[in-house]
Parts: structure tokens; sequence; C-alpha cells
């Protein structure tokens, strides 16, 4: 009998959580995890679009320009790099750019920019410039980096009206990388909820869901942007309206995810480990949270995040179609509608940048969904 | 002694298949359980078997609910001797009742949720019909884990750390963990090697000793159900065509469908002439049953009122049902050695 106390506490311990690298003690999600980490292109994509929607953050503060500014003198400079060693081969300490003098090419007659290897202004950060409100309400007029007054730093050049395009991607990709977030938080819910309705009550009303998602799909979607874009009010910000017109997007876009719901609910829901919670007397909305959704969240997250590059494409596309954003206010599609002109890939090259970057994201997100789709049933054999 | 504890009336199953040629045509729903009845005595141990697709595993999950039967009655006989309508039972009296009858199933890889603890896995009924303290629940747990052989430091694992015998003792340690008192256990063990199956056949057994547990045993293995059920049900395209004590199924079947099943038992001794009954054809379509007796273009025994009309299930010895117009002529085989049967 003086064993048993000691025996009780053994069991007691036991039953503590445990906290452990050990796989068999490990949860869906920690083994998720595991299985991701595994993927070493979709973990580099993840650091990426980290890196890109920090600086989409931190936009106003490390474009060094804004918006609204533009300089006739500077139309369509190309990139300016920055400099250690003067002309002279004096090295400096601090980087420092040239000034930017523009002359006609003696042949063509074309305007062309030369360094004036004169003038250096070097490079300083935290710089006092354009006011703005840091992370919305903020105020300050400090940015990360420029140049000494009253020299001017184009770091990807400028556009056909004196723009610097750095600053323009940079705050363009406020509304090129979150807009879709809205567009594809829209369409989630939306799938999750009627696709959730279709699976799990089937019959007729998964009859009506299917045809319904049916007609939609099968919607000629151009024109119908082309039409919602010409029914909005012009006189409404541009932002609002192309928040109006992602809306209208995700309205469509939800039916892949609906799709994907219902046939995870319906293969879930004939689980046997379902039907043993069911006879177990567990209710309807315990069997649901804890057994349908855990099963299929992760394809979910795999399907959203698949979404979100098709989101991109779309506003780079309607941007480009002159549906979207207008200039002055700028984003991926509205750079690239802006380099849509031959004469910028003969002669502008560095105004297709943009598109570069447009690729960049849409590779990310891709490679990132690549992974986690691997990683999504952990138990898959 | 002999209390009822389930009484299986006129069930039906009817599965609604999805025509590929018409349209808007509604075709034929498949019979899948043909009018089942049976009682079931407290304690006992009856097995139902037959070959696959018969509808053993459909009756199986209509008793429990785990699947809706399409006519029929269960009635359930409480401990206080109140007669309940099992299959009506909604809100509260389901809670209080549903408990009672659990089920075990075949495969213990697809039935427990790879997302969830072993220790949430077996507590789930727990929590979902009592309202217990935590520490209460863990104590359940761990008492019920060690009646079935589990490792209680391992409660915290997840079932992917588990083998498939390890596996169905979880399975098992959460059809009991509410106590019931009939457990179907569905093709429990036929997924098992076979000296698991063994180890899970012995527990299965003390169990029952232990709590007095009825058990309805799905299973093909003819050699198993010999070892531990008291009664037997041969089930044949959606009807039970044979309903007896295991020694008298087993030594005077009465259906020559029971015959042609015993034939196929495999006898331990080698020396043994082996003869085997081939039922000729294919098992009939259940969507297209025969006319007659369903088994009559298999059966070598027909005559020509096997192909009209229609057998009843009578009783033909001391408790001893067929469905087999020549019951009392034919003289059919059992299973010709009784080694098995001693022990």
């Amino acid at each position: 009998m003086r064993t048993m106390p000691v025996f009780r506490r053994q069991k007691t311990e036991a039953l503590q959580p445990v906290k452990t690298k050990d796989a068999n003690y490990s949860s869906q999600w920690r083994l998720i995890y595991l299985r991701f980490k595994k993927h070493k292109l979709a973990r580099i994509s993840l650091f990426i679009l980290a890196f890109l929607y920090l600086i989409a953050l931190l936009a106003q503060f490390i474009a060094p320009y804004g918006l609204q500014s533009y300089d006739s003198k500077y139309v369509n400079a190309p990139p300016m790099g920055f400099h250690f060693v003067d002309a002279a081969g004096k090295f400096h300490i601090k980087p420092f750019v040239y000034e930017l003098q523009s002359t006609r090419d003696p042949e063509t007659m074309r305007k062309i920019f030369v360094s004036n290897t004169e003038k250096r202004y070097s490079l300083q950060f935290f710089v006092k410039g354009e006011p703005y409100k840091f992370l919305g309400f903020i105020p300050t007029s400090t940015h990360l980096l420029g140049v000494e007054q009253p020299g001017r730093i184009f770091l990807l050049g400028t556009d056909g009206m004196g723009r610097d395009l750095f600053s323009r991607i940079i705050l363009g990709s406020q509304i090129s990388l979150s807009i879709p977030l809205v567009g594809v938080a829209i369409s989630f819910v939306l799938g999750l909820i009627i696709g959730g309705i279709s699976g799990y009550f089937g019959g007729w009303l998964d009859s009506i869901i299917q045809r319904i998602i049916e007609i939609i799909r099968s919607f000629p979607t151009l024109p119908l942007w082309m039409a919602l874009s010409a029914a909005i009010p012009p006189r409404i910000p541009v932002v609002t309206m192309y928040l109006y017109i992602v809306i209208i997007f995700a309205f469509i876009g939800w039916t892949d995810l609906a799709r994907v719901v219902r046939g995870k609910f319906i293969a879930l829901k004939n689980e046997d480990y379902v039907i043993a919670a069911k006879i177990a007397g567990v209710g309807n909305t315990k069997i649901i949270v804890k057994h349908l959704l855990p099963g299929f969240i992760s394809y979910l997250v795999v399907a959203t995040t698949l979404a979100i590059p098709a989101m991109i494409l779309g506003e780079t596309a309607m941007s480009f179609l002159g549906l979207g954003i207008r200039s002055p206010a700028t984003s991926w599609g509205v750079l690239l509608q802006e380099a849509q002109k031959i004469e910028n890939v003969a002669l502008y090259p560095w105004k297709l940048i943009p598109l570069g970057i447009v690729i960049l994201t849409v590779l990310t997100y891709n490679f990132l969904g690549d992974g986690l789709r691997d990683a999504a049933d952990p138990y898959k054999k | 002694m002999t209390k009822p504890i389930l009484d299986v009336m006129n069930m039906n199953k009817d599965f609604q298949v999805k025509s590929k040629t018409a349209l808007f045509r509604k075709p034929a729903p498949v019979r899948v359980l043909n009018d089942i009845s049976f009682e079931l005595i407290e304690g006992e141990t009856l097995s139902i078997v037959g070959e696959s697709g018969c509808g053993k595993t459909t009756l199986g999950r209509c008793i429990v609910r785990g699947m809706n039967a399409s006519s029929g009655n269960v009635i359930y006989h409480t401990e206080d001797g109140q007669k309940i309508e099992f299959l009506k039972l909604k809100g509260k009296k389901s809670k209080q009742y549903r408990k009672d009858i659990q089920m075990i199933f075949q495969d213990p890889y697809s039935s427990l949720s790879p997302r969830m603890s072993v220790f949430d896995i077996i507590s789930e009924p727990l929590i979902a019909n009592f309202n217990l303290k935590k520490s209460e629940i863990e104590e359940k747990v761990t008492e019920i884990a060690e009646k079935t052989g589990l490792n209680v430091s391992y409660l915290r694992r997840y079932p992917h750390a588990f083998s498939g015998g390890q596996r169905q003792r979880i399975a098992i340690a959460r059809a009991l963990i509410t106590q019931p008192r009939l457990i179907v256990c569905d093709e429990a063990v036929s997924a098992l090697d076979v000296s698991i199956q063994a180890q899970i056949i012995n527990l299965l057994k003390d169990l029952q000793e232990q709590y007095q547990i009825t058990y309805i045993f799905i299973s093909h293995d003819l050699s198993i159900v010999q070892n531990i059920s008291d009664r037997v049900a041969v089930m044949h395209l959606g009807r039970i065509v044979e309903l007896a004590s295991t020694d008298s199924l087993f030594s005077q079947p009465k259906h020559p469908y029971t015959e042609a099943l015993m034939s196929a038992v495999p006898q331990p001794d080698p020396e043994m002439k082996k003869d085997r009954i081939i039922l000729e054809g294919e098992v009939p379509n259940p969507a297209n049953p025969p006319s007659g007796c369903h088994f009559h273009p298999r059966c070598a025994y027909r005559m020509d009122k096997c192909v009209q009309q229609v057998p009843e299930l009578r009783e033909v010895g001391y408790n001893h049902f067929t469905a087999c117009h020549f019951a009392e002529e034919l003289h059919l085989r059992g299973v010709q050695n009784d080694a098995a049967n001693t022990n």
C-alpha cells in the first residue's frame, strides 16, 4: 500500500502536456511546420514576401519622393548608380551621386542625360523631405535616404513626367500587395460558408449552390469588369474605386474555394473517425469545429495562398487596361501601363522594372503555396 | 439471466444510386438490408458473418445510428427495464442512451483522428456525454488506458506514433470509456496481424467478463467467430439466412450458403482432405436480385420452388433459424473437426 501514492504521482505526471520535439508528440500544425521547413524554395519565398510587405508597410519612409512629386527637368532620366570613387580617383567614405545634366545627342538630336562629374551630392540617411504620415498616422518628413539639396537621386530612373520610378514602385506596392489580400479574404469567407453549407447539408441545397457556381464561373470576366468599372462613378477616390472593383473580383473568385471546401467536407463527413464521434454523441457543431475544420483548413490556406497571385495579376491586368487605379495614384499595374509604349522598351528599358517586381511577387507566392501544399497533409502516405 | 438488451425489428436500408444513363428518371433504390430482425441477449456475443457486400457493416452502422436505416425499429432495453426506440431518440434522451451502444471500427488507421492526441480521442465521448472535472476525466482515461493495455505515458502522443494493434486498443478504449452495454465490433480485428488479432480478441473477451458487455461481432473470419461467439447470424445479400447458436451452426448448418462458408474455414491439420465447396458464379447484384431465394443461382441443391418462392426465416431446430425451403431434407456438412471448439 505504501507504494501507491508514488505510483499515482507518476501517472499524473505522465498526463502533463509535454514540451518535446519528438515527432510522436507533434500536433498537426507542428508536423506541417516541420514539413514546410524542409521546402527550401518556399522558405526563401516566405522571407522575400515578408521583406516586400515590410517595404510596403514603410513605403513613404523608404521612398525618397512622394506621389505628387515630379521634376520636368528630369524626364526619362536613366537609373543612377552611386559611387565611392570620383572622377579624379579620390575615394570617399560616403557614397555619392553625380549631378545629371541633360544635353542633346549631336547626331540624333535626342535628349540624353550625362553625369556631371564636377558636381557630387553625397548620399544621406534620414533626410528631411516631403511631409507624410508615417504608418498612416505619425506626421513626419524624414525619409530613409536622399541626397544633399539641390541634388536628385533616381535609383531606378524616372518616367515620362520626371517622377522617380523607385519611389513609385515602392508606393505602388502598398496597393498592389494589400488590395489582393482584401479580395482573397472576402472570397475566403464566402467560399468557406457557402462551400461548407453545400458540402455539409448536401441534397437539393448542394445542387442549387453548385449550379449557381457553374453559372458564375462561366461568366466572361473581362467584359464584366469593364462594365462594372464603367458603372462605378468616376468622382470617388481612385483607391476606393479600386477596392470596389476588387470586391466584385472576389464575388466571382470565391467559387474555387467553395468547391475545395465542399469537396473536403464531403470527404471528411464520411471518415470513420467522424462517424465514431457521432456515435459517441458529439454534437454537430463540435464535429464541424473539432474534426471537419482542422481536416481541411490547411488545404484552405494553400488554396488561398495560390489565389493571391491571381488577384495580383488581376490588379495589374485591370490597371493595365485602364480600369483600375489611375495616375497620380500608383500601383504596379499603373506603372506597367505607363511603360507599354514600344519606345520605352527600346529607349527607356528601366521603365519595365515593375514587371520584374510583379513576376518576383507572383513567383514567390506560387512557391510559397507549393511548399504549403506539400506540407498541408502531413498524414498522407 | 437471459435478459434481452436489443431487439432489431424489420430493419431495411435502401441506397439511392445515381443513374449514369437516365438524366431525370430516378432509378430504383438498392435494398442493402432486407427485413432484418433479431434479438440480442445481455452479455452474449452475436457474430454476423457473410461475404463482402452482404450488408454486415451497414447493419452494424444502422444499429449504432452511424447511418440512418430506411425503415424498421431497434428496441433498446435499458438497465432499469425500460424499452426505448433507439433509432428515434432525440435531444436529451439521445444523450442519455446513445452512449450505451458504441462501436469499434475495422480500420484503426481511419477511425482515429490524426489531428487529436490519444488522450483527446479517448476522452472525447466522455466530454460529450458527461460533465466532468478535468481531474476526473484524466483519472478515467488513465484507468481505461491501463485496462486496454495502453502505456499511460504515451497518452499525449498522436495516433501516427502507434502501430495497428495499439491503435485498435485506443479505439477500444474510446468505445469503452462511456461504459457502454453493447459494442458493435465491425471487423474489429480484420486489419490486424494474426498474433495481434489474438491479443485483441482476448482483450475483448476479458472486458466482456469484467463489464458484462454484449457484443455484436461483425466478421468474415469464421475461425475467430467460432472461437468467440455464442450465436452466429449468417447474412447473404442483405438478409439473414441462418441464425443459430455457434455449436449448432458450425456442426449442423441448415442453409446451403452456410455450408459453403463452413467449407472455407481453414483447417489446422494439413493431412486432412480438403473438400471445399466452390460456389459457382458471382455474388448476385443487389440492385437486381434473383427471384425467389436469393441464393438459388449459386445453390447446388436448388429446386423449382427456390426460383419461385422467397423462403422465410423459420425455426428448424431449437433456437436454430434458417431461411431455406429444404432445411429439413438436406443433410449439410458442418466444420469437420471440432478441435477449435474444444478450447
